[in-house]
């Protein structure tokens, strides 16, 4: 069986909380990025030019509808190949390439609802002031699309910090990494569940963060 | 009473359809400058359409909109330009709830009108205080009546400087006791002379504040008139039958 789960804690625990600082480093970026990446596709989404919003259909549908871990082999082995030019990335780079546009695909939907929730008399007042459509849709539209989906995007960055999780296998160093790193040292089952811990224990707090967040907006409103 | 009779909207076999419904079958009619109209109708006989049409926000099917003399239909013309010309109150007020009161009247005049903030402010708190929400100029609009938040509303649309208002409904959604300082509101508005469409349930407020009164019905204006003539001596059977069950 080997040494226990807290010696090998105490041994190690440096390795763990580098792991996880890639893990909140990766999520942020995928979600910080993937959020800005997502309004504009959430605006052709609601394109009413049939193209631009066929478009932007596909490339949610393809995002959500197929596994992260594909998403990122073709992002790691194929893009590179494809398109030399992008040489430029590190490898660690391309797979967060991937992970952003993966999480862009499901911050879309999520601002579209945001987006869809604001009463339509907001957009017609703005309007019917003389406000051009991109005024209208940054001032008075997308503030209050962020308020309303604010803990969905909260839920999506809790989401997206169990899907880094597969970025170890491109040997990126995240939590999911510290196990390929101490399994070298002969130590087999205790990093996986030290690294479920404390992904659970993030988790488990973010949420709890959210809820406080939904009870304060439902609070102002 | 109007003597020069400048016109400012002009609206020629105006039709719109939602799907196979028609709800307005071709109306033509003048509004000129300086004038007070009242629309009067029955619900879902396209008095609201037709006024949402003036300034496109619903896209006619069929027909032309001139707003001073600029064709808004075809497309080809600067519908926000036009759009800051024509104010318009809506029936549910759709005030801006993320911006402050005065944001909600300074906002489109800087961005659109690249007004200074000083100036903005200044022209907006004057607004203000001619409506009685000064000392609510730093709330956020949920703090404030129904009443309060239109008479917003009016100001808000008044901050463009237009050149005529289009009043939608606009005491239909309000408590009984707000109903009154609106329509003041609306009434000093007609005083000063600006041109004002208004649709309304309000019989007594349109037979008061009038120069002249539509009955919308079935998609037309199936008669227009004075306010005297078309309360008092209403000719068409539709409008008779109309204001029996109203007045």
């Amino acid at each position: 069986m080997g040494p226990g789960l807290i010696e090998v804690w105490m041994l190690y625990y440096p390795i763990f909380l580098k792991g996880l600082v890639g893990t909140l480093k990766y999520a942020a970026i995928a979600v910080f990025f993937g959020t800005l990446l997502g309004c504009f596709i959430a605006i052709l989404h609601l394109s009413k030019n049939k193209i631009i919003n066929a478009i932007a259909v596909v490339y949610v549908n393809v995002l959500r509808g197929t596994p992260l871990l594909v998403q990122m082999y073709i992002a790691y082995f194929f893009l590179p190949m494809a398109f030399p030019v992008m040489n430029a990335l590190s490898k660690e780079q391309y797979v967060i390439l991937s992970l952003i546009l993966n999480s862009s695909a499901y911050v879309s939907e999520i601002i579209r609802g945001g987006i869809t929730s604001v009463d339509k008399g907001q957009t017609e007042a703005a309007r019917s002031l003389g406000m051009s459509s991109k005024n209208c849709m940054m001032q008075i539209i997308m503030p209050q699309a962020v308020k309303n989906i604010l803990p969905s995007l909260a839920n999506e960055y809790i989401a997206m910090i169990k899907e880094t999780s597969l970025a170890g296998t491109f040997m990126c160093y995240e939590l999911m990494y510290t196990r390929t790193l101490l399994a070298n040292k002969f130590l087999m089952w205790q990093p996986l569940f030290i690294i479920a811990g404390i992904y659970l224990v993030v988790t488990l707090v973010l949420s709890f963060f959210v809820k406080l967040l939904e009870k304060r907006l439902a609070a102002s409103d | 009473m109007i003597n020069e009779k400048e016109v400012i909207i002009e609206v020629v076999d105006l039709k719109k359809n939602f799907g196979d419904l028609e709800v307005l079958k071709g109306i033509n009619e003048k509004i000129y400058k300086g004038e007070v109209v009242s629309i009067i109708g029955a619900s879902g006989g396209g008095k609201s359409t037709f006024l949402r049409c003036l300034n496109m926000l619903e896209v006619p099917t069929g027909g032309h909109v001139y707003f001073e003399g600029n064709e808004l239909v075809d497309g080809t013309t600067d519908l926000d330009a036009h759009r800051q010309k024509i104010g318009m109150v809506f029936q549910h007020f759709n005030v801006f709830p993320h911006l402050t009161v005065l944001r909600n009247i300074t906002i489109t005049p800087m961005l659109e009108k690249g007004m200074s903030k000083e100036e903005a402010e200044k022209e907006a708190m004057d607004l203000l205080k001619m409506v009685g929400l000064e000392d609510k100029a730093n709330e956020y609009p949920r703090k404030l009546s129904g009443g309060q938040k239109q008479r917003l509303a009016i100001v808000r649309a008044l901050a463009m400087h237009p050149d005529v208002m289009l009043f939608d409904e606009p005491t239909s959604a309000l408590d009984p006791e707000m109903v009154k300082g609106v329509l003041e509101v609306i009434k000093d508005l007609t005083d000063t002379g600006m041109t004002c469409v208004i649709v309304t349930h309000e019989m007594g407020f349109a037979k008061t504040v009038s120069d002249r009164v539509l009955f919308i019905d079935d998609g037309l204006v199936m008669e227009e008139g004075t306010p005297e003539e078309l309360f008092d001596h209403p000719q068409n059977p539709r409008t008779q039958e109309f204001l029996s069950k109203v007045l």
